[in-house]
């Protein structure tokens, strides 16, 4: 399988692996997918709660390099937005960033059911209610 | 310089001996008869030449060189002869006995078997590849006219109990045939004394070239006979017609001899070269063999690394050409379903290496391999939750995964 230059670069320079506190109220994370599928993500992000604005964002994924590169590109553009924002990223900008094939764009989704589940756990956390998940592809 | 990619896929197939090809190279200029023309001397001098062939090959598995039947490659050999045999012995039975981790070229065969009418038995594997002989023995029926029954899995190089089996095939008044695909040419083996009827081989996995392979059928003790699958000229006693393809034969020929003059000493090397690679990726934690370790082919290893993924792994390992048990690489969905039949779970299936040594594998390639396999799955790791949560001791298992 050709990857393009950018899912390459993704995988070969991970932006932001690493983990966050999840016992800390300020952060959110989101675990999504299944190792017997070939992929699990986790992506937390860590929120200022005064503005309301990600101040960090952070990913481990078990799974291909266009799963690697979905997550790393996610985190990538997590961080400044405001979580309202980050709600708002749908997996085809994922798609055209990396240049996706189509046997690759559950990689998307999973990186944006990771974004929406990392903001629904920090939303539980500090008592606001739980966001529906709007998009179920699978 | 170390060139890169490095070339350890030689299970797939392998790259022809430059003494091989000088050999073919007459056969496929100046010498260009057909070796059925008896009537001049460029039939001759083909005719000739195929002969030389057959006594090389024969030299090599202790047969008879009228036993060599040439056939297009190990897939046509195996074809041959399990359909060949059904359809010969229909009188005496129709029950095939093979196991679940065959070749494609055999377990298709058989699926075709069942879909005319025959039975076939699929034998399953315990954890090291390896058939239950108590199990053949009991699946053994007066209807049961052949077990097949690879010699060396192409997989895990996992060498089954050849002569244990015969004799229990024997006993019960059936043929044995083997898929020695991987084995011939690699490890001594010897029809007679290992008591093989039929036995399909091939020329490009011994440093030979590919569209060439040949089925050994057994001529005394018993007499094997099989249908011929195409009808023609009838060429090669009658079982398989076709003009003979001389400068792949010569080349089938000539890498019979070396092998016979250098297996010893190859597999000693590649096998020492093998241990190395195999002790210093298993100093990888969480790392497994795949197959047997005391009853293995020398050139092969089939290494699991848990917590990492198949085609994340293949991406990371881009210098070396490797074969992966995970389906991202092959048109199924399906991980090998050769490491499943051993046990192995899906995700320790899809995030396996298989890595096939050959005679030009130098030790400075093993070493390069050997940290850039390192480099990887340490870095995958790094970047695995799943590997992160092993190591803070959360079972797996016992997470509830979001379905996707």
């Amino acid at each position: 399988m050709a990857y393009s230059d950018k899912v390459i670069d993704h995988y070969s320079n991970p932006r932001n692996v690493g983990t966050l506190d999840k016992n800390k109220k300020s952060v959110g994370t989101g675990l999504v997918g299944a190792p017997e599928c070939g992929d699990v993500m986790r992506l937390q992000i860590e929120v200022d709660e005064a503005t309301n604005t990600i101040t960090d964002a952070k990913f481990k994924t078990f799974g291909c390099g266009s799963a690697i590169a979905s997550s790393s590109l996610a985190t990538e553009w997590l961080k400044g937005k405001t979580v309202d924002e980050a709600l708002a990223i749908d997996n085809m900008e994922i798609v055209e960033e990396l240049a996706l094939p189509p046997v690759k764009i559950h990689c998307s989704v999973l990186a944006e059911d990771a974004i929406k589940s990392a903001i629904n756990d920090y939303r539980v956390k500090n008592g606001m209610p739980e966001l529906e998940m709007a998009k179920s592809h699978h | 310089m170390l060139k890169l990619p490095i070339y350890l896929d030689n299970n797939a197939t392998t790259p022809l001996d430059p003494r091989v090809l000088e050999a073919m190279m007459p056969y496929l200029t100046e010498v260009f008869g057909n070796a059925a023309s008896r009537n001049h001397p460029f039939g001759w001098a083909a005719e000739e030449a195929v002969d030389y062939a057959r006594d090389q090959i024969a030299s090599l598995i202790n047969c008879d060189p009228k036993e060599i039947i040439f056939t297009s490659g190990a897939t046509e050999s195996d074809n041959l002869a399990i359909k060949g045999i059904y359809e010969m012995y229909a009188q005496k039975g129709n029950h095939i006995i093979t196991t679940t981790t065959e070749h494609k070229a055999v377990l298709d065969t058989c699926k075709h078997i069942e879909k005319i009418g025959g039975k076939v038995t699929y034998l399953p594997v315990n954890s090291e590849g390896l058939i239950d002989l108590a199990e053949l023995e009991a699946a053994m029926t007066p209807q049961t006219i052949l077990v097949s029954i690879m010699y060396g899995n192409n997989e895990t190089g996992t060498i089954q109990h050849i002569r244990e089996i015969t004799a229990i095939t024997h006993k019960h008044g059936a043929l044995f045939m083997t898929d020695g695909t991987q084995a011939v040419g690699k490890i001594p083996v010897d029809v007679q004394a290992d008591g093989i009827d039929l036995m399909a081989f091939t020329a490009h996995k011994m440093y030979g070239p590919k569209g060439v392979g040949a089925m050994y059928v057994r001529r005394k003790n018993p007499r094997v006979k099989v249908t011929a699958q195409m009808d023609g000229g009838g060429h090669e006693r009658g079982m398989r017609s076709g003009t003979l393809n001389v400068p792949g034969i010569v080349g089938l020929g000539k890498a019979c001899e070396l092998a016979k003059q250098e297996m010893a000493a190859d597999a000693a090397r590649l096998g020492a070269m093998r241990d190395r690679l195999e002790k210093e990726l298993l100093t990888l934690e969480e790392s497994y063999v795949n197959g047997s370790v005391e009853r293995r082919l020398p050139h092969v290893a089939n290494i699991s690394f848990k917590y990492v993924e198949g085609e994340g792994l293949m991406m990371g390992v881009k210098d070396l050409a490797v074969s992966s048990g995970s389906a991202c690489t092959s048109a199924s969905l399906e991980p090998s379903y050769v490491l499943k039949a051993l046990g192995l779970s899906d995700d320790l299936a899809h995030s396996s290496l298989r890595f096939g040594l050959s005679r030009f594998t130098t030790d400075e390639q093993i070493d390069y391999a050997i940290n850039h396999v390192k480099e990887a799955v340490t870095k995958l790791r790094e970047m695995s939750p799943l590997w992160e949560m092993f190591q803070e001791g959360i079972d797996l298992d016992k997470i509830e995964w979001a379905e996707h």
